[in-house]
């Protein structure tokens, strides 16, 4: 038994006496490996986990802005640093039911701020492909702890694409589900209309796996919704007969080369499979990053407020309320954080509030309508993940160019859509990931897009994207 | 009168639902020890998300409705943001942008009559918690201690029109709203214990000039005569300004208690950005006219109503029905009595005085005592019988009041019951009129004021108990000569 190597769907056919050993195999997995990696934050070397449930003893790592009781919750943030959760997220509940085993908390762009896990404030994930490159964000470290393969599959959160392009950088599979269907309590908001969690997994029936085990309405959260999907039971039923549409926009926007090649070749399969692949145009598409740009840090600027010195986490006092306040969230707060808070103060103020959040609300619709419009017609829409393949650690300073990157996987979340992105070829060695985009709650659709893409590239063995070598 | 006054209040009405506004924590927080009443949601750990109580909203939909408000179908939360220790979220969840009721009105028994006083919006949000500053000062204090339990606890707050005109006028609606709340069930009213709070926004209208003073804020008002008193403290002293040509700041104040003044606590300059925006953690609350419909149903008949009926039922003066149906309780006691006893008038006199004082005497509410419709059918037999004077019933009605005890036992217990015995009556006035042979003859020659000293000689010797009519009868028969 290669650990590494083993998906959720393999734990499941071990026999007893080897499936009771994942646990230990993962965590000298990651003593092995982590200290080239650095995705793990906190790992739980005694992780209980009982012998029951569907998944007992299946290793799995959560990104640590999600609350998992026993462990600190961190949001890789010195403000909450020595957080300790005091409850678990509905997501891990539901893990920890059917048995999987929590054996650590993985890192991540300090409050999911970022698309290269560098914005961490305690230290820079690794690319498993590439020590020297990022492993994407900002669910770098769940991405990462897969492809390492020291864990079985990870639960990340996406809010700008979080989830899919660290999955893309690092050669798995990252499904971000249709707002509303996985419940957001215990996952620590950045920007609550956005963010969704989603599984970060090894092959797309992991993820739908995941996802059958995560899903559903939640009395916790006000936003879920009584919705029975099926991720599961039409997965392998192809892509024959289906329209998929691919938005001229995006060749508008530096591709780098081997990304375009790959994506090119990963229509050209899904038309050998009997899809039918056309051009469509989306022109509202290119202001989705201004967009998002406006309602995420607005959102967050709120969110965070609650991080003050007064009730939990960092507290430097200083001479009354507001030095307190200030010294605080000044020492707690990193740059990338920072910078958010001051857009999302600024857009919501009154003066600007019509001219920024409130147009951008606006905008917001008219870019969901538009990609409905689409899906109307068509199956799903098909991008690349992202524009580059992971860059090196330190290589981007502009933030614009940083947010400019999230431009192909942000319109799912502006829409509330089910995106997953499949790893597909390579680019300079690099794994490129290929984008799904869907109806709202045709999950199981784009679950059975991926799963085809999956099954018959030609990069993969067995069905399955490779993993890459990690010296220890 | 040359200066009018014109006054608008924002009033915060804390709802006495089950639990929290967001989360399933008690409501009813009063008095609980410190941060018992918490959990991760309503004190902002990272991770919670709020919930909307439905009861919450149904509450505040029949509070609306009581207030003669339009339901707005569509309504949404909003988040008003700013850093204070006793919000843990940094922010309140409130009705900004879509508020669940506008354009309401409540009639009140104003200065020149009865008036309607317009409600501007209704909406819903939640309390924030209590500081406790080190010896009970701001300024002095080394550290301060945040209590939570308040935080998460539903308020509506309804915004008035200014068309409130004196400081009388104020205190009046509080104390019609607060009956309404309390009829409605979604509310204790309790002023004292801040389930009513009111915000005042007052300025004055020279009417010879037109001139109109800046508008002055006075908030910390905590009691209804407090409302008053406040804002005739503020009415005078913009008064004051104009006539020296001037006007005062646009800005907060805060009534305090121990000088009996307001004082300043910021000025327009200090006005806070709140940064409203809609709360994404909530979708929409999206009501139907048929829930709507299902709520107005659950609606009691209001005191405005029911003192209209008292008119044509009872046949009481318009002033009686009014103090009676102030509140609910007291209206429906009156009721029970008068079904089972009759003679509403009468009973609304006793009510309305020997009950109501009892009642203000020792802060009671009529369903904290021990009274019933019997008590008040075995005073009125004994009464009818004879057996005690109205007087007789007074002296013990405090009593009965006190102990719960029936009017004849107490009649019985202290010897109280009256004298009717002619033979009796008829003895002592002889005895009178033989130890009084001046008195007698003074009648005898006309001045039958006399009489009051016979009947006042008998009442005296019966220690009252005398039955007073007989008495005149037997004075007057044996006075004029037998």
């Amino acid at each position: 038994m290669d650990f590494r190597r083993l998906t959720v769907e393999d734990c499941l056919r071990l026999p007893r006496e080897e499936r009771e050993k994942l646990v230990s195999l993962s965590l000298e997995t990651i003593e092995r490996l982590d200290p080239k990696i650095k995705a793990f934050i906190s790992v739980n070397g005694n992780v209980s986990f009982r012998r029951e449930g569907e998944f007992w003893g299946v290793p799995i790592s959560i990104k640590d802005n999600i609350l998992t009781l026993g462990m600190r919750t961190t949001c890789a943030s010195k403000i909450l640093e020595n957080y300790e959760s005091v409850f678990d997220a509905t997501v891990v509940k539901k893990l920890k039911e059917k048995g999987f085993a929590i054996v650590g908390k993985v890192n991540l762009d300090e409050f999911a701020m970022g698309s290269s896990t560098e914005r961490s404030a305690f230290f820079v994930t690794r690319n498993p492909w590439d020590l020297e490159r990022v492993p994407g964000g900002s669910s770098g470290g769940s991405a990462a702890s897969v492809a390492a393969g020291m864990v079985v599959a990870s639960l990340g959160s996406d809010t700008g694409g979080s989830v899919r392009q660290p999955a893309a950088f690092c050669g798995v599979v990252g499904f971000k589900p249709t707002y509303g269907l996985v419940s957001r309590y215990g996952l620590v908001a950045f920007a609550s209309s956005l963010d969704q969690i989603g599984p970060i997994t090894k092959t797309v029936r992991d993820a739908a796996i995941l996802m059958s085990v995560i899903a559903g309405r939640d009395p916790n959260d006000a936003t879920t919704v009584e919705r029975k999907v099926d991720f599961l039971s039409g997965i392998e039923d192809g892509v024959s007969g289906m329209r998929f549409a691919v938005p001229e926009e995006i060749y508008e926007h530096e591709l780098e080369k081997g990304v375009a090649e790959a994506f090119e070749e990963s229509l050209r399969l899904l038309e050998r499979l009997g899809a039918r692949v056309e051009r469509v145009r989306l022109p509202h598409l290119k202001y989705s990053v201004a967009t998002y740009y406006i309602i995420a840090p607005a959102e967050a600027s709120s969110n965070l407020a609650r991080y003050d010195g007064v009730k939990y986490g960092l507290r430097l006092k200083g001479t009354g309320l507001r030095e307190t306040y200030m010294k605080t969230r000044n020492v707690g707060f990193g740059e990338e954080v920072t910078r958010r808070i001051m857009i999302g103060t600024f857009t919501l103020s009154a003066a600007y509030y019509e001219a920024y959040f409130n147009k951008a609300q606006r905008v917001r619709k008219k870019i969901a309508s538009e990609l409905n419009d689409v899906l109307s017609e068509y199956d799903a829409i098909l991008t690349p993940t992202s524009p580059v393949t992971a860059f090196k650690i330190g290589e981007i300073k502009d933030p614009l160019t940083y947010y400019l990157m999230d431009i192909f996987t942000i319109p799912a979340n502006l829409a509330g859509l089910p995106a997953i992105s499949v790893p597909f070829g390579f680019s300079n060695g690099l794994p490129v990931g290929v984008q799904i985009m869907g109806r709202r709650f045709e999950d199981g659709k784009v679950l059975r897009i991926a799963r085809a893409i999956e099954k018959h590239s030609p990069y993969n063995e067995d069905g399955r994207f490779p993993l890459p070598e990690v010296e220890a | 009168m040359r200066y009018r006054c014109v006054i608008g209040l924002e009033i915060h009405v804390q709802l006495s639902t089950k639990t929290k506004a967001f989360c399933s924590c008690p409501a009813d927080v009063f008095d609980l020890p410190p941060n018992t009443a918490i959990c991760p949601v309503c004190t902002g750990q990272p991770g919670a998300l709020p919930v909307p109580s439905e009861e919450m909203i149904r509450y505040a939909v029949k509070a609306a409705l009581a207030l003669n408000c339009r339901i707005n179908l569509y309504s949404r939360f909003d988040r008003k943001n700013y850093f204070y220790p006793d919000l843990p979220k940094g922010y309140q969840i409130s009705q900004y942008f879509y508020p669940i009721a506008t354009g309401g009105y409540l009639e009140i028994d104003g200065d020149e009559g009865r008036k309607k006083v317009r409600i501007r919006r209704l909406h819903i949000e939640e309390d924030a918690g209590k500081l406790m500053h080190e010896g009970d000062s701001i300024t002095k204090a080394t550290y301060t201690l945040v209590d939570m339990n308040r935080c998460g606890v539903p308020l509506i707050e309804i915004v008035t029109e200014p068309d409130i005109s004196s400081p009388r006028e104020a205190r009046v609606f509080m104390e019609k709203l607060r009956s309404i709340v309390r009829y409605i069930g979604v509310s204790s009213g309790d002023m004292e214990k801040g389930a009513l709070r009111c915000d005042a926004n007052i300025s004055v209208v020279d009417t010879q000039t037109g001139r109109q003073s800046n508008r002055v804020e006075v908030k910390n008002i905590n009691s209804f005569k407090f409302v008053e008193r406040a804002l005739e403290y503020e009415f005078n002293r913009i008064v004051e300004a104009l006539e020296r040509g001037e006007d005062v700041e646009r800005e907060t104040r805060g009534w305090d208690m121990s000088t009996k003044t307001t004082v300043s606590m910021r000025g327009k300059e200090e006005e806070s950005d709140y940064r409203y925006f809609p709360e994404p953690d909530i979708p929409p609350i999206v009501l139907t006219e048929e829930y709507v419909e299902n709520v107005k149903k659950e609606i009691p008949e209001l005191p405005d109503e029911k003192a209209l009926r008292f008119v044509r039922e009872y046949g009481l003066p318009e002033y009686d029905a009014r103090v009676l149906t102030a509140s609910r309780e007291l209206a429906d006691f009156y009721e029970e009595c008068v079904r089972a006893v009759g003679r509403p008038k009468e009973l609304s006199n006793w009510i309305m005085t020997e009950v109501l004082r009892e009642l203000n005497e020792r802060n009671l509410e009529i369903t904290q005592t021990k009274l019933t419709p019997q008590h008040f059918a075995d005073l009125f037999k004994l009464m009818d019988e004879g057996k005690i004077s109205i007087k007789i019933a007074k002296d013990i009605f405090p009593e009965v009041f006190e102990t719960g005890k029936m009017p004849s036992q107490i009649v019985r217990e202290k010897g109280l019951e009256q004298i009717s015995d002619e033979k009796l009556i008829e003895e002592i006035v002889r005895k009178a009129m033989a130890e009084n042979p001046d008195a007698v003859q003074q009648y005898r020659d006309g001045k039958k004021k006399v009489m009051g000293f016979f009947v006042g000689y008998v009442m005296r010797e019966t220690k009252g108990k005398a039955n007073p009519e007989l008495v005149n009868k037997i004075a007057q028969k044996l006075l004029e000569g037998d």
